[in-house]
């Protein structure tokens, strides 16, 4: 079993998850964050001041898969999200030991 | 005009003999609401949404409390001290908690007891005005302390000098509805207060933007609308005079507004909703000393002005100065309340064509009202730096100004008030 944790670009949530319902994943967690990479920040004015901004919101999508779906996963991912700019944000796969689904208490792929 | 002058001097202080009027006692009456709607919550929610969110409630804190101490304060000595007859500089405590002030008692030929509490409004939207330039970092005591003594050692004596008989009143001093009784006098106040408490923490490299826009806009509405019972108001009459107050109050506005998000365009790349409603605070500012004395083509220029003016001031004391004046009240009310007393010298010339207003005072000109003007500007520049100056040293000595460091950087709300502005 792998954990996916994907940081994308706020517009792309929408389509995201709906080419991920397409490949048959079934859950996945969402979380407004802040955080920068190369694409760096963005320049706010007030009153003529000039702020930098240097965390910019992303989203944070988490997903536990069965391994056999990773790779489509990453694809669907990789392909909706890449807009060939920098800020496109980044996937990072993890392996996953254990999981339990807490109303039936079946476990591992069982419980995905 | 002289005449006219003569009676706005004249009206707070003689009871006439004259009849109530009731068209124009309802004007006043609605007017008086208006007023108060700039305070509350109008500016209350035009400088909340530009701290920072952990300090919105002491903004919206001392905003209402100023309202509930000045209001006691006006009651007590405040409108006695501006609007009792005494000397030049000083009117007299003859009216001390109000005395006299009955059913019956006329000022003018509406109620003096509308004319208390219309004229209250202007005072508790005065002191309120001045905590944008010390705001996120004074303690609630401080402000409070300060706000009172302020309101009767500046506030009241400068109104008594321009429209309670004093002495800028009896020079001609044009001044309709509180270019220097209530711009420059809180500007100037600003000023000092945020020079004498020094800057924010990390200002200026440390982004301070402001926390929730949609509640400035909201606020900036607010006083838009509040400003026709400013200055339409301030003819203290339901009638020509109060309608063209209006109309070019609201040119004014709109002209600020429009100009300064051009300028900011062409000089920072985008129009931003920040910038528009700064210039319509401006335009509003500069064009009140002048509302009751000029025509609507005059407006479109006094507006611009402002715009361009004020801009460049919040430029020059912000960043080039570095004077911590958080929410640039001095750079927006006071050169604007600067920049409109001088003007309605040109403006409310009838020798101006399209440009013209209703006519200067028999044998004034343009320059000789604009030194009357002049004096005016220095005169209430001088004493609000200096009396404000020794009341913050007094506040220090007693309350301490600044609240420590560590407090600044948990905000106000938690430290000063136990609460939080948001829970989400």
């Amino acid at each position: 079993m792998k954990f996916v944790t994907a940081i994308l670009r706020p517009h792309k949530l929408d389509d995201i998850r709906e080419a991920l319902s397409e490949v048959g994943i079934s859950g996945i967690t969402v979380t407004e964050v802040k955080g920068f990479g190369r694409q760096k920040g963005h320049t706010e004015v007030y009153r003529g001041a000039e702020y930098q901004v240097d965390f910019l919101p992303k989203i944070k999508l988490e997903l536990a898969i069965p391994a056999s779906k990773l790779d489509v996963v990453i694809d669907t991912i990789s392909n909706v999200a890449n807009s060939g700019k920098v800020g496109d944000g980044k996937i990072f796969v993890t392996n996953l030991d254990k999981v339990i689904r807490i109303r039936t208490g079946e476990t591992d792929l069982d419980a995905l | 005009m002289k005449k006219l002058l003569s009676l706005l001097a004249l009206m707070p202080m003689v009871v006439f003999a004259e009849d109530l009027n009731g068209a124009n006692t309802s004007w006043i009456l609605t007017s008086t609401a208006l007023v108060l709607l700039m305070t509350l919550p109008g500016l209350a929610l035009f400088y909340g949404g530009l701290v920072r969110s952990k300090n919105i409630l002491s903004i919206l804190m001392q905003c209402f409390s100023i309202a509930g101490i000045v209001s006691i304060l006006w009651l007590v000595a405040g409108y006695s001290i501006a609007f009792a007859p005494g000397n030049e500089y000083f009117g007299s405590l003859s009216k001390f908690m109000l005395a006299g002030v009955m059913e019956g008692s006329l000022s003018g030929d509406i109620p003096e007891s509308l004319f208390v509490l219309f004229q209250m409004t202007f005072a508790i939207i005065t002191p309120a005005l001045i905590i944008g330039g010390f705001a996120e970092r004074m303690k609630f005591s401080a402000v409070l302390l300060f706000s009172s003594i302020w309101l009767i050692v500046v506030y009241a004596p400068i109104t008594h000098w321009v429209w309670g008989g004093g002495w800028l009143g009896e020079m001609g001093l044009l001044d309709f509805a509180g270019g220097t009784v209530v711009h420059i006098t809180a500007g100037v106040a600003a000023l000092v207060a945020a020079i004498v408490i020094g800057p924010r923490n990390g200002f200026p490299k440390k982004p301070m933007p402001p926390h929730n826009m949609t509640m400035t806009i909201t606020g900036a509405a607010m006083l838009w609308i509040g400003w026709f019972g400013f200055n339409g108001g301030s003819a203290l009459a339901a009638n020509g005079d109060a309608a063209m107050a209006m109309l070019v109050t609201h040119i004014s506005a709109a002209a600020g507004a429009i100009t300064w998000m051009f300028y900011e365009w062409v000089k920072f790349g985008k129009p931003t909703a920040l910038g528009a409603v700064t210039g319509l605070v401006a335009g509003l500012g500069t064009i009140t000393p002048a509302s009751g004395f000029v025509g609507p083509a005059g407006a479109l220029v006094i507006g611009i002005v402002a715009g361009i003016v004020c801009f460049n001031a919040v430029i020059l004391i912000k960043q080039k100065w570095k004077i911590d004046d958080s929410l640039d009240v001095f750079p927006v009310h006071g050169v604007g309340g600067i920049t409109g007393t001088l003007i309605a010298a040109v403006f409310a010339s009838d020798q101006l064509g399209i440009f013209s207003g209703q006519g200067l005072a028999e044998g004034m000109t343009i320059m000789s009202q604009l030194e009357v003007q002049a004096i005016g500007v220095i005169a209430t520049f001088a004493y609000t730096a200096v009396a404000t100056y020794i009341i913050l040293k007094v506040v220090d000595m007693i309350t301490g100004l600044r609240v420590s460091a560590e407090e600044e950087q948990q905000g106000l709300d938690i430290v000063s008030h136990e609460e939080r502005g948001y829970d989400l």
